[in-house]
């Protein structure tokens, strides 16, 4: 029972890792305001939304299993304060920290017409800490962490994060009204 | 009719102003014993809800420009308190933000005749049981209106606010956002402010003349309020004349004509080739035979707006005073509103290259066109007035247009000082 | 019951979202922002949702990356 428990627990964390990459890459072009080929933007901006939903339900299985595991025995105040874990701290901690990050984005996504555009895009900027952090978590607190396949699914995660980033940061990034203007002048 | 240049009428002795001037019948700068002497004592006492009936028989429309029914507004900022519990008490705006650049009727009542305006504001407060009163004016007329509510002890609770001189600063939802602490910018109009306005309150926004009529009504009543003007239009407006000669301030009485307007105010007709009637959002009229009211049919009356009239020469270019004040108007956007910020300055453009003699013949077609991409899509009337202007310079100058696509134009330029 | 769906230009920038969802109801002007293709009485900001098209009006007051959409009953507005 606790080798199925500690199996999901690390499947389920890899697997919702890295839907937590595609949401992420699904954001940043939602927020470019771009179709993608043969998927419309209102498609781009629900995808996004599912996938990264679908990963906290992971996020939440991995977290879940790994409290019933006896080895690993996370307790309730593990799940919310970071750095208190008995084995690995540090590594663990930053899990803690990306779930409460998560917690923040996610509540305030899902209410982001009671609390305005304001609220809602200042606290969706956490995304930026909160995917480097997760993975981070991932490689040092990870049993498969080290791995060769994991590492190199890692970095070609990062390299994925790292251009959309940098095309995020790129001077035509956005594609609004503005854009348009000095295409039509 | 009555001029307010700079020769100012000598304080009335008597307490019921006759004729057309009503408003200045205090003099120049009237200080609260002048104009107590002029006026009489304000009955505030006697003012209660019903005051709304005695509005709606005095038939007094709003001077801000859209010269809606005054009691209407009142009446709707009465009900909008006792639609929810929850709701604050009303709120009284004076507004005399005057953005339009050819206006200063406001600001010259505001520095003549603040106690009119004080009076007016403080008997539409209580009318709608109002607990929050202000004076909404650009920085000319606070010195004014701050030392007339020194004087007196029952405007004390009246705060002051500042308006930036902007176009848009003085519509209604941007006084109120300004005053909310916000910028003085429009906001989207899916409720009303006599519903919700300020912090959430029923909000009354009234223009300063609007409540310097109110004021008077409330002393001598609906029916001498009707004394003067027409039934369609009763009482009298200011109006501010510019263009040829000096610029002036003049009351005159509801439903005027406007040539006898302008031949009040010295204007030599015969060098008059059109007259911009109501402001940059208003529109080109010519000849002059036309009635000066919001009421009129539209051929043989022209809607006063705020009040400007502003004469545009025989020798000058109507086209490229038009093209000037829409570049003007396209600035004066607030940028909030796409249609609005892209639609303008597109107009401006072409309305610039026609008035510049770009003969090429589908630019008309292209003002149409943008025309009909701005026309009702933003949060103000910005855009719309905008569109009302030009597509009046289009009929009135039809002639100009002509000569300008096929370079004939000899005009000076007509450009609005 | 036939809705009106209310654009807030002051928030609208234009981003296309709705104008997918509901490509009978809206159009895109020179600049992207959405064009009511049939405007009732010349109200360019206001559009009538028929039953059909209720469920994409929906999705698009929910989906506007800028919050710019409302619905409300036509007889609000009216």
């Amino acid at each position: 029972m606790d080798s199925a428990l500690w199996a999901l627990g690390r499947a389920s964390g890899i697997v919702s890792l890295a839907m937590f990459t595609v949401t992420v890459l699904l954001g940043i072009v939602n927020r470019s305001g771009r179709p993608l080929p043969a998927v419309p933007r209102f498609s781009v901006a629900l995808i996004h939304r599912n996938i990264s939903l679908l990963a906290t339900l992971f996020l939440l299985m991995h977290i879940g299993s790994l409290m019933l595991d006896s080895y690993a025995k996370l307790n309730l105040v593990d799940v919310f304060v970071p750095f208190l874990g008995s084995f690995k701290p540090f590594w663990q901690g930053l899990g803690t920290v990306a779930f409460d990050l998560l917690v923040a984005m996610v509540l305030t996504g899902l209410l982001r017409h009671r609390l305005g555009q304001r609220t809602f895009r200042a606290v969706h900027w956490f995304a930026y800490a909160m995917w480097p952090i997760a993975l981070a978590h991932s490689i040092g607190n990870g049993t498969n962490g080290t791995e060769r396949w994991f590492l190199a699914l890692a970095a070609g995660s990062f390299v994925a994060v790292g251009g959309a980033l940098a095309w995020r940061l790129s001077l035509n990034f956005l594609e609004n009204a503005k854009t348009r203007q000095r295409s039509l002048s | 009719m009555t001029h307010m240049t700079s020769q100012m009428p000598v304080p009335a002795q008597h307490l019921v102003p006759s004729g057309n001037n009503r408003l200045f019948a205090a003099g120049s700068r009237a200080t609260l014993a002048c104009h107590e002497q002029a006026y009489g004592p304000l009955p505030l006492h006697g003012i209660d809800g019903n005051f709304v009936g005695v509005l709606e028989q005095s038939g007094l429309t709003g001077r801000g420009g859209a010269a809606f029914a005054s009691w209407r507004k009142f009446s709707a900022t009465g009900q909008g308190r006792r639609g929810a519990l929850l709701q604050g008490r009303p709120v009284v705006i004076a507004n005399g933000a005057e953005g339009e650049p050819l206006s200063f009727k406001d600001k010259t009542l505001l520095i003549h005749a603040p106690h009119l305006v004080l009076d007016g504001l403080l008997v539409a407060a209580r009318s709608v049981s109002a607990s929050s009163l202000y004076v909404y004016t650009t920085a000319v007329a606070m010195p004014a209106v701050e030392a007339a509510i020194a004087e007196r002890l029952d405007a004390r609770r009246i705060q002051v606010i500042e308006a930036p001189e902007t176009f848009v600063s003085g519509q209604a939802s941007a006084v109120v956002n300004a005053i909310g602490g916000g910028n003085a910018l429009p906001l989207d109009n899916r409720r009303r402010l006599s519903e919700s306005g300020l912090k959430g309150r029923p909000t009354l926004v009234l223009n300063v003349e609007t409540l310097a009529h109110v004021a008077l009504i409330a002393r001598y009543g609906a029916h001498w309020f009707r004394s003067a003007g027409s039934d369609r239009d009763p009482g009298t407006r200011l109006v501010s004349v510019s263009g040829r000669g000096a610029d002036q301030i003049l009351e005159v009485a509801g439903d005027e004509g406007l040539g006898s307007v302008l031949a009040h105010a010295g204007i030599d007709l015969p060098g008059v080739q059109a007259v911009l009637v109501g402001g940059y959002h208003g529109r080109w009229v010519k000849p002059l035979d036309y009635r000066l009211t919001p009421s009129g049919q539209a051929g043989q009356s022209v809607r006063p707006g705020a009040g400007v009239l502003h004469v545009l020469s025989t020798g000058q270019c109507g086209l490229e005073a038009t093209a000037w004040i829409v570049e003007y108007l396209a600035g004066q956007s607030a940028k909030q509103c796409g249609p609005c910020m892209f639609g303008l300055p597109a107009m401006s453009k072409v309305l610039a290259a026609i008035a510049g003699g770009d003969r090429d013949p589908q630019l008309v077609g292209e003002l149409e066109r943008l025309g009909n991409l701005v026309a009702r899509r933003g949060a103000c009337h910005h855009p719309d007035g905008t569109l009302q202007l030009i597509h009046s310079a289009l009929e009135i100058f039809a002639e100009d247009v002509r000569a300008h696509l096929t370079g004939n134009c000899t005009r000076m330029s007509g450009r609005p000082s | 019951m036939s809705e009106t769906l209310h654009i807030n230009w002051t928030r609208c920038d234009g981003r296309g979202l709705c104008t997918e969802l509901l490509p009978a109801v809206l159009g895109r002007d020179d600049w992207g922002y959405p064009v009511i293709r049939h405007p009732g009485n010349g109200d360019g900001t206001n559009a009538a949702i028929g039953p059909d098209d209720a469920r994409a009006a929906r999705d698009a007051v929910k989906l506007c990356p800028k919050l710019a959409l409302s619905l409300q009953a036509w007889a609000e507005i009216q």
